[in-house]
């Protein structure tokens, strides 16, 4: 492996891993505070995808139809966790695996009256259409870069929120004892909706930018969801940091391992799942 | 969990127990010439049904919500299909055994890594182990990859020369199935109600305590998970055995999901429920997919009702059917009147969603 | 349990509408199709594809099938492998289909291939195209109208050499159905002459292929053969293109890859060399009328997928017109299946001793977003198998 080639899969492994953390933060938020285990999370990258895709085919424009996108998303994600997890909060996680494996089913399938079965795609949005030359046959997308870029200006303002604000004492304090939050008399149940929307929101954002980067298809977020999973026990649950190295890491090994040990490729990220939870039952920062 | 249930809990299920059994004489009579294939179907369901209770040990007694139940089942599917000579049919005085051993040994191994964890890491590394079985067998270029294996004979019982029982034959697998599952419904209700359940019990109610008091709460954990394991898996070969095909989606995250749903419909921690768990899942899957090709979403929405409406599931109505009061205080109603909305419409709608006998609905498209 | 007042009444309704094509067997008893393919999921927009191919060749036969009425049952396979052979079961024994149309799926077709050689119902597989399926089981009831791995993939090795790549490299998913079309596009191109110098297998079904572009990079071989389907096929030639590979690097594939998603692929696809037994653009009357007739019933132009289907139907009305609609004699009525032959969109179609397709394959580049046929890449292709010759 020589040094050029060494770097691009480094940049590679790092862009994957960005967009990993984007979705697992999501997850990891409303593991943490809420306690609520989702697993439409990855339905919910889905249809990022679709919608941002249905839009910039209806308005001609990616940029407006992320920033009409967003909203629609906060707004789905306030619907369910009003009118499902509200009641759940008090019961077992096992009821919460439940009615979100019920959620998926359902949301697939709307996504499929909706918009069909084809696979779609949309294009790479100006002014990032460029590429730059990496080495003699191999160029690297901009807008690759940017999502890098804006995964990690999202990474900072994340950790910025929950370090320096009250917002973030609360979620803090919310993660290592959620009967004291309620305790010190702050509203959780508008905490919860306000932590659900943004964790969703969070998540179909992931769907969205990552939508000219990739094929739109249905069930594209069945898969994503469990390498998040993973993303999240690794780093430890309701730890943002912890998401961030999770994903930074997965990131690494799925794309180093897929070139160096390919029979092993598609374990990889399980391997180390399990060789953490021997050494750290708990994940790396939790 | 509860020990003692009620009596008309054993007059249901001996009387279901029953009519399953006869099936043979009332079958014909009312299905016809589909007769063979409710047999059949019933035959899948009985395999479900132990794959389900094995689960409620894990999830229903000891507290353990498993994710990646499926590992077990597929493994046990897996195993057989492998360990099967090409030519000839295996001898189930050794396959059973071995498929047992097999997965013990999985079990153990899988359980040392997940019991140290607690709740939703528990959820989260059994899916995450199960995801590692399917990629394996997915890419493993000894097990026919995606695309699964055949099993080309069914396991034979017999002494010597002598057949014991011929398996090829429907009606004899279909009561092996039956049989397998009583005794794995009594083993199960005998160790729940022993001096090891009891510490099941108690670890379920307050691990802490329980710890406390002495006990060495992860082997007795570790325990109950390689007894799942190990009945997990006796279902799967059970499965492979009936139509003679492994395939990973057998282990895949969907299963142990549609498992799961399985134990809830049917009542948790009460062993007897997810048996009628499993047959009201697989009726209301045929029902739907014979009414619409869009059944995913009828089914997503009677996983999401049956979880605001039946936590207790279908047993927790034989245990105790409610009464008005009941009805008045369901929490759908709960969620309606939170919701400002409380009525009439309310109580009638509460009345379970899986209760539903509704006949199958042919589909006639096109 | 079923409602068989209602059915007998609907069956009697349509039956005597049809009285008067008459004089066949059982004209007032429908022919029943029993459709297993993916409503759900992945697969979805290929089973949709099927069934309405399948049913506007129907349609236009006046929806009768050797004079009998037509009824369908769709059953979702799911593209879940561990639920077809009940399923199968469902259609052949609960249903008591006369034939089953599916699946889309490999893993799908095997399951279902256990139960249809326990029951001796006789199957149409319109797309999944596992070898196994109709070579080494060999099963006389079991017809495909669509392709094998081997069959699309083989003809493009010789291709491949013919335009001067020495060094390949090739890349597909890790499962049997891309490394059974890989295996024989090595075939081909090993025995002109050129050499794989890396075989890249990505986890299944992922579409993060990144990485594996720096490596082709690295390799730098004449050309890339690849086989990914769906989604991941419109990842991957995105993708291609956008890592600048494909300016310097040619880029050949199964047909699937592209096929069903020109319109997403947009300018990456731009010059893909594909092998595939169909192309929309197809210079011949079958073809031009069926894409008409299909752009009419569903507003969109026909894929491959769709040809399958629709040579399904043709195949059934074929057969059952040789027999008269008499679905009973299962003897007779499996060897007029296998003596069909079809002027189909895709050129002339008949079957072998393993009721596989004998069929053209077609070089296809695309150009300005269209399938262009390039050249039929092999004439009359018959996969060879040796478990099934009589």
């Amino acid at each position: 492996m020589d040094l050029a080639f060494f770097g691009v899969q480094l940049l590679n492994g790092l862009q994957y891993g960005l967009l990993l953390f984007l979705i697992a933060s999501g997850l990891t938020l409303i593991f943490g505070i809420m306690g609520i285990i989702n697993l439409a999370h990855g339905a919910m990258y889905m249809i990022g995808a679709y919608l941002v895709w249905d839009l910039t085919m209806r308005l001609g424009n990616f940029w407006l139809a992320i920033v009409i996108a967003i909203p629609i998303a906060i707004v789905l994600g306030l619907i369910i966790e009003r009118l499902f997890l509200d009641t759940l909060y008090k019961r077992d996680h096992l009821y919460q695996v439940l009615l979100t494996f019920g959620l998926i089913l359902v949301l697939n399938e709307a996504q499929r009256i909706i918009w069909g079965g084809d696979v779609h795609s949309v294009p790479v949005p100006a002014p990032f259409d460029g590429s730059i030359q990496l080495t003699d046959n191999l160029q690297y997308s901009v807008y690759r870069l940017f999502v890098m870029g804006v995964c990690l200006a999202l990474a900072g303002v994340i950790y910025w929120v929950i370090r320096h604000t009250r917002l973030g004492i609360i979620i803090r304090a919310g993660a290592v004892n959620r009967d004291m939050v309620e305790g010190l008399g702050i509203n959780v149940r508008t905490l919860f909706t306000l932590i659900f929307s943004v964790g969703v929101a969070l998540t179909a954002f992931a769907g969205m930018i990552a939508a000219p980067l990739t094929s739109i298809a249905p069930g594209m977020g069945d898969s994503i969801l469990i390498t998040c999973f993973v993303v999240v026990v690794i780093g430890g649950i309701g730890s943002i940091k912890g998401a961030f190295w999770g994903a930074i890491l997965i990131g690494m090994a799925e794309t180093f391992g897929s070139v160096l040990i390919p029979s092993l490729a598609s374990m990889v990220i399980y391997l180390i799942m399990a060789a953490v939870l021997l050494v750290k039952p708990r994940g790396l920062f939790a | 969990m509860l020990h003692r249930y009620p009596k008309r809990v054993s007059i249901i299920m001996l009387v279901l127990t029953a009519l399953v059994a006869l099936f043979p004489l009332w079958g014909p009579a009312l299905f016809g010439a589909r007769s063979d294939f409710v047999l059949e179907q019933l035959t899948l369901m009985l395999i479900l049904a132990l794959f389900a209770m094995s689960l409620d040990l894990l999830v229903g007694v000891v507290g353990l919500v498993s994710l990646g139940h499926a590992l077990f089942f597929g493994l046990g599917a897996y195993t057989l299909a492998l360990a099967s000579p090409d030519f000839s049919p295996a001898s189930l005085w050794w396959m059973l055994p071995l498929v047992m051993l097999v997965s013990a040994v999985v079990a153990l191994v899988v359980g040392f890594l997940v019991i140290r964890t607690k709740g939703i890491f528990f959820i989260m590394t059994t899916l995450a182990f199960g995801q590692m079985l399917y990629y394996l067998v997915s890419t493993s270029p000894y097990t026919g990859g995606t695309d699964g294996v055949f099993i080309m004979f069914r396991p034979s019982v017999a002494v010597g020369d002598t057949l014991l029982l011929d398996m090829d034959n429907p009606l004899t697998f279909f009561y092996f199935c039956l049989g397998t599952l009583i005794v794995g419904y009594v083993f199960l209700r005998w160790l729940t109600r022993s001096y090891y359940g009891q510490v099941l019990d108690g670890i379920h109610d307050n691990e802490h305590r329980m710890e406390a008091l002495g006990y060495a709460t992860a082997s007795y954990k570790l325990i109950a998970f390689v007894i799942a394991g190990v009945m997990a898996a006796i279902a799967g070969m059970l499965a492979a055995m009936q139509y003679g095909f492994a395939n990973p989606a057998q282990l895949g995250w969907h299963t142990s999901g549609e498992v799961l749903m399985m134990v809830i419909l049917g009542g948790m921690g009460t062993i007897f429920g997810p048996i009628l768990g499993a047959f009201a899942f697989e009726i209301l899957l045929h029902t739907y997919e014979h009414l619409t090709t869009h059944w995913p979403i009828l089914m997503g929405i009677t996983i999401i009702l049956a979880v605001l409406i039946l936590p207790k599931g279908i047993a927790g109505l034989i245990i105790a059917p409610p009464g008005r009061d009941a009805l008045m205080k369901s929490p759908l109603l709960r969620w309606f009147n939170r919701r400002g909305q409380a009525g009439s419409a309310a109580v009638k709608s509460s009345k379970p969603a899986a209760k539903s006998s509704k006949p199958a609905a042919q589909s006639k498209e096109g | 349990m079923k409602t068989s007042i209602k059915k007998t009444l609907l069956a009697s309704v349509v039956g005597a509408g049809l009285m008067a094509a008459g004089g066949a067997y059982a004209s007032e008893h429908p022919v029943k199709l029993g459709l297993m393919l993916p409503y759900s999921g992945t697969y979805t927009a290929l089973g949709e594809a099927i069934t309405n191919g399948l049913q506007l060749a129907i349609e236009e036969r006046g929806n009768q099938l050797g004079g009998r009425p037509v009824e369908y049952v769709k059953l979702d396979s799911e593209a879940d492998p561990s639920k077809a052979p009940q399923n199968m079961s469902r259609l052949v024994r609960g249903d008591n289909v006369d034939f089953v149309i599916g699946p889309v799926h490999s893993g799908v077709a095997m399951g279902m291939l256990r139960v249809a050689k326990q029951t001796g119902a006789i199957t149409i597989i319109p797309n999944a195209g596992l070898g196994a399926a109709t070579n080494e089981l060999c099963m006389p009831n079991v017809f495909r109208t669509s392709f094998s791995m081997w069959q699309d993939s083989y003809p493009m090795g010789k291709v491949a050499y013919d335009r001067g790549y020495r060094k390949m490299v090739t890349i597909t998913w890790d499962y049997a159905g891309g490394k059974e079309d890989v295996a024989g596009f090595k075939e081909a191109f090993t025995e002109a002459g050129g050499e794989i110098v890396e075989e890249i297998l990505v986890p299944f079904p992922s579409t993060e292929f990144q990485s594996y572009l720096a490596q082709i990079g690295s390799l730098n071989p004449d050309a890339v053969y690849t086989f990914f389907a769906g989604g991941g096929g419109v990842s991957f030639v995105r993708d291609y293109a956008a890592s600048g590979l494909k300016d310097n690097i040619p880029l050949l594939g199964s047909g699937f890859l592209t096929e069903g998603n020109l319109g997403a692929l947009g300018d990456a696809g731009e010059g893909v060399l594909t092998t595939l037994h169909y192309a929309d653009t197809l210079d011949s009357d079958a073809n031009r009328q069926f894409v008409a007739a299909y752009q009419e019933a569903y507003g969109k132009v026909p894929d491959a997928y769709a040809v399958q289907g629709y040579d399904t139907g043709m195949m059934l009305a074929q057969a059952l017109d040789k027999v008269a609609g008499n679905t009973e004699d299962k003897e007779a009525l499996i060897a007029a299946l296998a003596s069909v032959e079809l002027e189909s969109p895709r050129g002339l179609m008949s079957f072998s001793d393993s009721h596989h397709p004998i069929q053209n394959v077609y070089l296809r580049e695309i150009r300005d977003g269209k399938h262009e046929v390039v050249d039929v890449a092999y004439e009359q292709l018959e996969v060879p198998d040796n478990a099934c010759k009589k």
